[in-house]
């Protein structure tokens, strides 16, 4: 019965409903499905909701720290008023051997490398992406064939916001205090297995290269595609 | 010390003021369901600690039901592109080095506050990469404010008498209008993994597995605990919540004791096949949906818009090179 939960979040997928609305009902339905037995009635079940609804508030309420990254979007946005984005583009075009895979491919390493000794706070889609990477990404393209059609320009955006993911997806299990190693160390503990957090981060690394190579696999055929579509051998300007 | 109480203030002072801005904002017709939204989220940022449990449900109520109704999208410009280009001529580079004034707080303060006691003693050491953070976005904006002194009275502004010193908070709410209600699912998800463990979901996925396949090779056991990773990060938007449950139904009892891999493998990797289910689902909302939303892609509000779409070939062939590498890697 427990799944039930798990049965609402599917069908939401399916109805393509508000994700903020599945999570809620599958919360709902979870708890009242615990309370459904022999002999449950109505009250029951307005009493299991009640609670369920009371203990996903407790959590909210508990959880508020997951939300306060977004302050940085008041830096951001001033920066942004300032002319970072342009100031990106501009920067990006004096550099004449970038094309867009190639400085994906840099940002690539960077990020990976650094979030690979614990500094995962060094990018992200609000703080690099959207500000630096993306208008960098679309001024190489730019310096290169010239105005891109809007669905260039938007393939391009999606890679920038890819990679971003990717490379520190694959790159902070390698550092030893990140929370995936020690939510590991601590559930391994509680069924009575002790390993130690170098233990499980060298066993992120063959992972790690394996994302790297695929990766830049990918990044080079964006070039070629970018290549084929805008025309050229791509001769600068 | 400075600690959750503080970060929470600052955090509610910027969801009030984009809930002020947002309901003044004429060019979005839904202006009001919009500035509910930010105006609930304040109130829970600033008095949450004492609406209690089902205060703070009902105000998760208030929030969904807006959000599942519609909060439009402001088309607000604050600049044109000609100011802002000749705003990047004006500051040059000295624009990347405020930016990464954030970052660099961020480590420096997490650092000063575990290691040195003068620093435990103005940071609490327990929540140091929060509030520095925070701390990193104040003084940002100070040192924004300092040394580039910027000046925004320019002739298509109305007039002197929109204050200066709130353009950063109209700034910040013109990006946070544009991630919208995504910017409050992974507080969701948290709290739903919260529900799932007090309702025993785990135990009951791990007896569908252990009751419907049959897992009598190292490598069938190996591809249902990596593959089931993926898929249940899917549903649950983050492989964290997953693990517990998928580890304790397959990766522990049939990997790890039944075949003898050897656990500190069999988790690394089972936890990196979750996070290659992350890369592939709407439902990991600020890796997946924000940036498309913060980069204004025509597909945003699609189920698998661009950003995935540009990650599932990368995600594929990693889940199987992660299966393939736990077989090798984990029965030496």
């Amino acid at each position: 019965m427990s799944l039930l939960g798990i049965a609402v979040l599917v069908l939401g997928f399916v109805l393509r409903a508000n994700p903020l609305l599945i999570v809620l009902a599958a919360a709902l339905v979870t708890g009242m499905a615990a309370a459904w037995g022999p002999g449950a009635d109505a009250g029951t079940l307005l009493h299991a909701a009640t609670g369920t609804l009371a203990a996903f508030g407790r959590a909210f309420n508990a959880n508020r720290y997951v939300s306060v990254v977004w302050l940085v979007l008041a830096v951001i946005g001033l920066l942004e008023r300032l002319g970072l984005q342009e100031r990106a583009r501009t920067w990006i075009a004096g550099v004449h051997a970038a094309t867009v895979g190639r400085l994906l491919a840099v940002y690539f390493v960077l990020r990976q490398l650094t979030a690979a000794v614990g500094l995962t706070s060094l990018g992200g889609q609000a703080q690099m992406v959207r500000p630096l990477v993306a208008p960098m990404a679309e001024g190489a393209a730019e310096a290169r064939f010239g105005p891109l059609p809007d669905a260039v320009r938007f393939r391009i955006r999606a890679h920038a916001a890819a990679v971003d993911n990717v490379a520190v997806f694959f790159g902070e299990d390698i550092f030893i205090a990140i929370a995936s190693i020690l939510l590991i160390k601590g559930f391994l503990e509680q069924s009575g297995i002790v390993v130690e957090p170098f233990d499980l981060s060298r066993w992120a690394i063959p992972t790690a290269i394996a994302a790297f190579v695929i990766h830049m696999v990918r990044l080079a055929l964006l070039d070629r595609r970018l290549r084929r579509d805008l025309g050229g051998p791509g001769a600068p300007r | 010390m400075i600690g959750l109480a503080q970060v929470y203030l600052v955090g509610g002072v910027f969801f009030a003021a984009t809930a002020w801005f947002s309901g003044r904002d004429r060019t979005n017709p839904r202006r009001l369901r919009s500035a509910t939204f930010w105006a609930l989220l304040a109130l829970s940022f600033l008095a949450g600690d004492r609406l209690g449990d089902v205060g703070n449900g009902l105000l998760v109520v208030g929030l969904v039901v807006v959000a599942a109704l519609g909060m439009g999208r402001s088309r607000q410009s604050t600049s044109t592109p000609e100011q802002r280009r000749a705003a990047a001529l004006t500051h040059g580079d000295r624009l990347f080095l405020v930016a990464l004034v954030i970052p660099a707080s961020a480590f420096a303060g997490t650092f000063v506050a575990k290691q040195t006691r003068w620093g435990a003693r103005l940071i609490d050491p327990s929540q140091a990469t929060l509030v520095s953070l925070v701390l990193g976005v104040l003084l940002a904006l100070a040192v924004a404010r300092l040394w580039l002194r910027p000046d925004f009275r320019t002739p298509d502004d109305d007039g002197p008498s929109r204050p200066q010193h709130l353009v950063p908070l109209r700034e910040g709410r013109r990006l946070l209008d544009a991630v919208g209600w995504a910017a409050i699912l992974p507080q969701m998800l948290a709290s739903l993994g919260v529900v799932f463990l007090a309702s025993g979901v785990g135990r009951a996925v791990g007896h569908v597995f252990s009751e419907h396949l049959a897992l009598d090779s190292r490598l069938a056991a190996v591809a249902a605990y990596c593959a089931g990773m993926a898929l249940f990060t899917m549903l649950m938007g983050n492989a964290f919540a997953a693990f517990p449950v998928m580890t304790a139904a397959v990766g522990l009892p049939v990997v790890v004791h039944r075949f003898g891999g050897a656990p500190s493998v069999v988790c690394a990797i089972g936890m990196l096949s979750g996070f290659c289910g992350t890369l592939m689902t709407p439902m990991a909302a600020n890796f997946n949906i924000v940036p498309a939303n913060l980069l204004e892609l025509p597909d945003r509000d699609a189920p698998f818009n661009s950003v995935i779409r540009a990650q599932v070939p990368t995600a594929v062939p990693l889940l199987a090179v992660n299966i393939l590498l736990m077989w090798w890697l984990a029965f030496r």
